[in-house]
């Protein structure tokens, strides 16, 4: 048994996501010889984190407490953006799916995260999810078009076909981002399922 | 390391690392084997969606040195379009997966479960009908299977036929069917008690063509409730969009 302190140091570390008891340990006997600079950094850095980052009220995307906010009041950098489309939203699973789509600076709307998607084995429902923040977005905010971005996988597809019966019932057109092949991959590679899928979303040639 | 080749069906699937996945599978030699499948979260993946619930798939593993082996290449033999088109069949298939994860025992070959989940997820592949009875013949098939089939023609308690008595209750922990006497559990109709006895006696082709009805539902009720007593845990899957 390590002192007390020690201990709960490699209870905590063992709570965060993928790392195991061993881990842990060994995460936390590295802390414990690391200058007291260095370790203080990083205690530093979550506090801050904690203090200064919530989530944006209108969208659930991470977003900087500006001073003078409330917390758990404050609109992330998107949403404040005077100089995008208030009608259309994007709807993804995480925020880090929000960098991906920024990337491509093709979307210049608004975006609504989730914070996760249907998983029916691991018995996460619609009702831990942003779902119903996303429903009452569509009036208040006269939202014309719902663009659903969520991952191509089991998960995202059950999530993307529970928001469009929901969003069936509400004038606002629903769309799903296309799936197909990676551009510079081989199609001999291509799994069946991404293959027909690329069948059917196939275009024109101008 | 040594390589191994076997067909299985991907039951459920959760990250690992940055780019990885430990996938589950059952598997028609192995029983259920855990197996990491390397950089499959990757956009480029060579296993692309081949290795995602309910895909039935034909592997070669390298057999790890612990309770991990590891993907080496995969092949789809069918990949079930129609469920993952659909979200009531991708919760039946998942109601049933989740099942057969709970019950196979890892490296315990069990081809015939293998091969009724296969069969079970053809027929739900079928796009021109969905059963409300599906799930619930599969897990009383899978509870007689694990030798949990239930007692239908006499009490499960005193023994009384059902010629004499009336059966009126249903607790799979007594055996199945209970008379007014002996009764606990639920209360089943006896119309219940005859639709289950077809789904066990060799009628399953046509009970699976009844239509939705409060017959059906109280089947299905008690198949998920009996699955849950044997399992001693709640199933997941089958409640998640209950009130969706
Ligand atoms: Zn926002
Ligand atoms: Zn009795």
């Amino acid at each position: 048994m390590y002192a007390a302190p020690v201990q709960d140091l490699i209870d905590e570390l063992g709570r965060l996501p993928g790392i195991g008891p061993k881990s842990a340990q060994r995460i936390a006997f590295y802390l414990l010889k690391a200058p007291s600079e260095d370790a203080l950094r990083l205690s530093h850095a979550i506090s801050l984190v904690k203090e200064r980052i919530s989530w944006c009220r209108r969208c659930f995307n991470v977003s900087e407490t500006a001073t003078g906010d409330v917390a758990g009041q404050s609109e992330c950098e998107i949403c404040r953006d005077d100089r995008r489309d208030k009608t259309t939203v994007c709807v993804v699973e995480e925020p880090r799916d929000i960098v991906a789509v920024e990337k491509t600076r093709e979307y210049r709307g608004r975006y609504h995260v989730l914070q996760g998607a249907i998983n029916p084995i691991e018995g996460v429902g619609p009702d831990q999810l942003r779902v119903r923040e996303l429903l009452a977005r569509i009036d208040a905010e006269a939202i014309v078009e719902v663009i659903v971005c969520t991952n191509p996988n089991i998960e995202g597809d059950a999530t993307a076909m529970y928001l469009a019966s929901l969003l069936r019932a509400l004038p606002v057109k629903v769309t799903r981002i296309a799936s197909g092949l990676p551009v510079g991959g081989d199609l001999e590679y291509a799994d069946e399922l991404t293959l027909g899928r690329a069948l059917e979303g196939r275009r024109e040639l101008a | 390391m040594s390589l191994y080749r076997d067909q299985g069906v991907a039951l459920r699937h959760y990250k690992l690392g940055e780019a990885d996945r430990i996938v589950v599978f059952m598997t028609a030699g192995h029983g259920k084997v855990r197996a990491v499948a390397k950089g499959i979260r990757k956009t480029k993946s060579r296993f692309g969606s081949r290795l995602e619930p309910p895909t039935n798939v034909s592997l070669l593993f390298y057999e790890g040195r612990g309770e991990l082996d590891i993907v080496s290449q995969a092949e789809s033999i069918d990949h079930f379009r129609p469920i993952r088109d659909d979200l009531g069949r991708m919760t039946d298939a998942m109601s049933m997966l989740e099942a057969v994860d709970q019950t196979a025992q890892e490296r315990q070959p069990d081809a015939r479960l293998y091969q009724m989940l296969v069969a079970a997820l053809r027929t739900l592949a079928d796009r021109e009908r969905r059963s409300p009875l599906l799930v619930a013949a599969f897990y009383w098939k899978l509870l007689s299977m694990e030798g949990f089939g239930p007692i239908l023609e006499q009490c499960a308690s005193c023994s009384a036929p059902a010629s004499g008595v009336a059966l009126v209750a249903f607790d799979l922990t007594q055996g199945g069917a209970l008379c007014r006497d002996c009764r606990q559990g639920l209360p089943v109709s006896p119309e219940a008690l005859q639709l289950l006895g077809r789904i066990l006696g060799g009628g399953l082709a046509g009970a699976l063509q009844e239509p939705d009805s409060a017959v059906t539902s109280e089947v299905a009720a008690l198949a998920t409730h009996s699955m849950e007593q044997h399992l001693e845990r709640r199933l997941r899957a089958v409640h998640v969009l209950d009130h969706g």
